[in-house]
């Protein structure tokens, strides 16, 4: 393996800015690797070897620049990239290009980051895992027979696998900070609106957030620098400057947290955390505690009902968001042979095209929002998730940053939950709740139990991006990063 | 259904009392679509006027187009509705081929403008339609059917579609249920279109044109008998011509009326109206109706309109078309039909710009409605878009009063306008087509004529003047039109002396 697989995005774009290593050396590098370890990891869906090369080209030439300028990066297969295939991790969308890059594609290459591929998921992001993905699981490079979390478990494992220095998740239930933490990677979820959401692959519109995946909490902080800002193409975007989550990062790592309260939200023990997470929870708080924190029991009393509000909402949103894949104009079709009607194309090409997890939602959304259910369902989840965002409201009154474990155990083995939603679902238990409220979050690593990564995370008031970075990298200054096995050991 | 046999309307409307409701779609004159950038024209090549938001690809979004949120709160002003002062947009689920995401962002139960009216006259008499709402929706793409001979899915072999309309802002105007009507029921409804029509017409938010879809009508019915409850309704789809949404209430009168009569049950279903045979073939029923499954449109933000536009807007609207009609009628002295066809023709505004211009009632409404309307006819334009101005018009009657042009060659002058040869003085000369009043030229076309003539001249001689017309004729002849005829005459007669 080559060491610049295993330096950081900063160090990296330091070394190109400074004509110590070349972008086309780094992109190399990792596309080496990526070639070297990805059929034992299967991060990539696709990996686009030319555009990276040719990416890397244009920085040495001197044609780009910027603070990431020849960082390579790898995409959420969920995000638009244009002319390299992005299918969601589904059959339905098998091969297709599209006709337009992502707005925060387009930052992305602005910025001279180097795209290396496209990063497996969930399909259309809706699992914990990564087993939904049509196109085979990821594995976790701690773990080869164990879950890389999800839907994200692509970007996250290829940070860990040292496939890519940075990762592009979306977050529409914990779907950056889960896997995150069970890869022991960064991964955080900006304010919804703070990033925009043209180009992404829609999941749960009124959710999804697309966010930075990295190695440490500077890394993440300065690719959430490039990729946020206001979106005109995106009417959910806000139309503010992005907090300074670079120097808040950087202010953090120094280790002060005088002043600064912490709310550890009550509601969230005695959930059935497996202990070594409570322990290294309880561990990282009493470091940050002899940084200078103060710690505030917070009561949340509407958290509790964040998970049945979430598989309401999302699913329903997703029943319609979904509804466009059809074989009439993309994607896949299956029985148009001329004998059959319309309806019935559409009916096949959607059962072949569609995975078990992303009809059990289609279906449970277009339940929820029919006539005579949608008071019941879809508008009592939203009077729900009016309650949480009244409780994080009112916790903002009391504390600067919400705390908690980001999942309640590490990650677990291969088919271990898929036979029952409900324990999958579990997984993203801690991380709901801020995507109903719409706030930023981020998990960090924050020590092991039974030698897989446990995740630490914080949550911030909406566009408070900037306090949550301090906290975490204030974190990753006391309890460190986390190194993962090189796959050459567990191979 | 085949072996009922219909009643009369009169003898149906004497026993049933009909209930109506109108639904009908606007399509906004924007000049981009309503959630994109892309271009609106009519008549492009296929899918050229397309983008990945309007095809609705994956991760695209929408974004609102502010004019067209401005068109309809004009159109809910115009109609005298309250606007709402927040609002949202809704998804409306189903499949359909040529909708793009498979659902329509449209409005619920949250419409930017409710409760508003519209009055209409219908035999000196008013009558006031309520308006449910006024709501704002996306138009969607259209399929075509090749390979069969209808043109129709039955028989095609392929369909292809065409998203040039998909995202084009469409505006839905719901009356409420209208009882009461009786007998009149079907030419309300069609004063109704009418009037709205002209209302919109006069925002200048669409060009109205029911025959390209611009203005589309549903129109519901029901019948019950009197002191009973409201009976079943029949929705009749995309009605497309004033005459036809009179012919759609009646029709649907009296083909319920028959049902009833014979204890059959209505249902409620969608109806086709074919023009050709002027009844209404039912479509798809609505025994199990669709669910649309609406919920607020989450990648859109709110609409809020601001108090002090809304007011600013309401300030701004145009003279009301029925008002400003019934005081044109006065001043130029016309009937009450001929002033509605003056508006059929939409040539209101430019009969009233020609008149402005300088012309005289008579004189501006006859080029407008004559020439110029069967020119546009012909060509199959609209009115305004007949290539003469206004102001042209005006500069030709002018020239016809002060004895420069006669009919004829006005006409000719006129056409030299139309085609672009510039204003009407301009052509008249480039064409040498004024009329010849140099007394020396005419009086050398007379002598020739008498000269030619010599049987008729004895006769004018012989006090016989009517025989005149005929030496009239032949110096019209050699001067092609361009003599005055009454002076041409007075110089045969001086010249015969029988003056």
């Amino acid at each position: 393996m080559s060491d610049l697989t295993k330096m950081s995005a900063a160090q990296l774009a330091k070394a190109i800015a400074d004509k110590q290593t070349s972008a086309v050396e780094v992109a190399t590098a990792h596309l080496d690797r990526i070639d070297a370890v990805d059929d034992r990891v299967h991060a990539f869906l696709h990996v686009d070897r030319e555009g990276a090369l040719a990416a890397a080209a244009r920085v040495d030439a001197g044609e780009v620049t910027g603070p990431l300028a020849g960082v390579p990066v790898a995409v959420k297969d969920v995000i638009a990239t244009k002319g390299v295939p992005t299918t969601a991790a589904s059959k339905i969308l098998e091969g297709w290009r599209p006709p337009y890059d992502a707005t925060l594609v387009e930052r992305l290459r602005a910025a001279g980051t180097v795209m290396l591929g496209k990063t497996n998921m969930d399909e259309f992001a809706m699992g914990s895992s990564t087993e939904y993905s049509a196109y085979g699981p990821t594995n976790n490079p701690w773990d080869l027979g164990r879950i890389p979390g999800g839907s994200g478990g692509g970007s996250a494992a290829a940070l860990a696998a040292y496939e890519a220095p940075l990762a592009i998740g979306t977050d529409t239930g914990g779907s950056i900070r889960q896997p995150g933490a069970v890869t022991g990677t960064v991964g955080a979820k900006p304010t919804y609106g703070g990033t925009s959401r043209y180009g992404l692959i829609a999941f749960s519109s009124s959710l999804d957030t697309p966010g930075p995946c990295a190695r440490n909490v500077e890394d993440a902080a300065l690719l959430h620098s490039v990729i946020a800002g206001h979106d005109p193409r995106d009417s959910t975007s806000i139309p503010q400057p992005v907090p300074d989550v670079v120097g808040a990062a950087r202010l953090g790592a120094t280790g002060d947290l005088s002043g600064v309260k912490l709310g550890v939200v009550k509601e969230f023990a005695g959930d059935g955390s497996e202990p070594g997470v409570v322990s290294a929870f309880h561990e990282s708080l009493e470091a940050l505690v002899k940084l200078g924190a103060e710690i505030v029991e917070v009561s949340c009393p509407h958290f509790q009902y964040a998970l049945p509000a979430y598989y309401l909402i999302a699913p329903s949103e997703a029943s319609s968001n979904l509804a466009r894949f059809d074989g009439v104009r993309y994607g896949l079709r299956t029985g148009d042979d001329g004998s059959r009607s319309l309806e019935e194309v559409m009916s096949l090409t959607r059962d072949a095209g569609f995975g078990p997890e992303v009809k059990r939602r289609i279906i449970l959304g277009t339940y929820a929002l029919s006539s005579g259910y949608y008071d019941a369902y879809y508008g009592q989840a939203q009077k729900v998730r009016t309650l949480i965002t009244r409780d994080f409201e009112a916790a903002w009154q009391s504390v600067d940053v919400l705390v908690s474990p980001t999942t309640p155990f590490v990650a677990f083995p291969f088919g271990s939950r898929t036979s029952d939603p409900y324990q999958m679902y579990l997984a993203d238990l801690f991380t709901i709740p801020t995507n109903l409220y719409g706030g930023p979050a981020i998990s960090v690593p924050c020590g092991l139990s039974e030698g897989l990564p446990v995740g630490f995370q914080i949550m911030a008031p909406t566009m408070a991006d900037d306090r949550m970075y301090r906290v975490a990298a204030a974190l990753e200054s006391t309890v460190g990063t986390l190194t993962p096995p090189t796959l050459e050991a567990t191979a | 259904m085949t072996t009922t046999a219909l009643p009369a309307y009169e003898d149906a409307v004497s026993r049933y009392e009909p209930v109506i409701g109108l639904e009908t779609h606007v399509e906004l004159g924007t000049a981009t679509k309503m959630f994109c950038g892309c271009r609106t024209d009519f008549g492009a090549e296929p899918n050229t006027q397309v983008c990945p938001v309007c095809l609705g690809l994956p991760g695209a979004l929408p974004v609102a187009n502010r004019a067209g949120i401005e068109a309809t709160i004009r159109i809910g002003l115009a109609l005298n509705c309250d606007i709402a002062e927040w609002c949202r947009m809704a998804r409306k689920n189903y499949f359909y081929p040529d909708m793009p995401k498979n659902f329509q962002t449209s409005q619920y139960d949250e419409p930017l403008c409710v409760d508003g009216y519209v009055d209409v006259e219908v035999d000196g008499k008013q009558y006031r339609i309520g308006i449910e709402r006024v709501h704002l929706e996306e138009d969607t793409g259209k399929s075509l059917h090749v390979g069969g001979a209808t043109g129709r899915i039955h028989g095609a072999t392929e369909s292809l579609v065409d998203y040039n309309r998909a995202g084009i802002p469409l505006v839905e105007i719901v009356t409420k249920p209208v009882p009461g009507l009786g007998a009149l029921a079907p030419e309300v409804a069609k004063a109704y279109v009418a009037e709205l029509r002209d209302i919109i017409r006069s925002l200048g938010v669409s060009d109205v044109r029911m025959e390209q879809g611009s203005l589309r009508c549903d129109v519901n019915t029901s019948l019950n008998k009197p002191g009973e409850e409201w009976g079943t309704r029949t929705e009749t789809k995309n009605v497309n011509s004033l005459r036809s949404v009179e012919r759609a209430v009646r029709s649907e009168i009296i083909r319920q009326a028959a049902l009833l009569d014979e204890g059959t049950r209505i249902f409620q279903e969608t109806r086709h109206f074919q023009e050709t045979t002027g009844d209404t073939r039912p479509g798809r029923s609505k025994e199990t109706a669709t669910d649309y499954r609406y919920f607020p449109e989450p990648d859109l933000v709110p609409i809020a309109p601001d108090k002090a536009w809304v007011a600013e807007l309401k300030a701004a609207l145009p003279e009301k078309p029925s008002s400003k009609r019934a005081r044109l009628r006065e001043e130029w002295g016309i009937s009450a039909i001929d002033m509605e066809s003056v508006a059929n023709a939409g040539a209101v505004e430019l009969i009233e710009e020609t008149i402005a211009a300088g012309a005289s009632p008579a004189g501006a409404r006859k080029w407008w409605m004559g020439e110029l309307a069967r020119r546009a006819n012909e060509t199959g334009v609209e009115l305004p878009a007949v290539g003469a101005t206004p102001a042209q018009v005006a500069e030709l009657q002018k020239l016809v009063d002060e004895g420069k042009l006669n009919d004829k060659l006005a006409r000719q002058v006129l056409e030299g306008v139309v085609a672009g040869e510039g204003d009407p003085a301009a052509v008249m000369s480039a064409r040498g087509l004024g009329i010849v009043s140099d007394t020396g030229a005419l009086a050398k076309a007379v002598d020739e004529a008498i000269a030619a003539n010599p049987d008729i001249a004895a006769k004018v001689r012989d006090g016989k003047v009517a025989a005149a017309g005929a030496l009239v004729g032949a110096v019209m002849k050699t001067t092609r039109g361009q003599a005055d005829a009454k002076t041409v005459r007075d110089l045969i007669l001086e010249r015969l002396g029988a003056s």
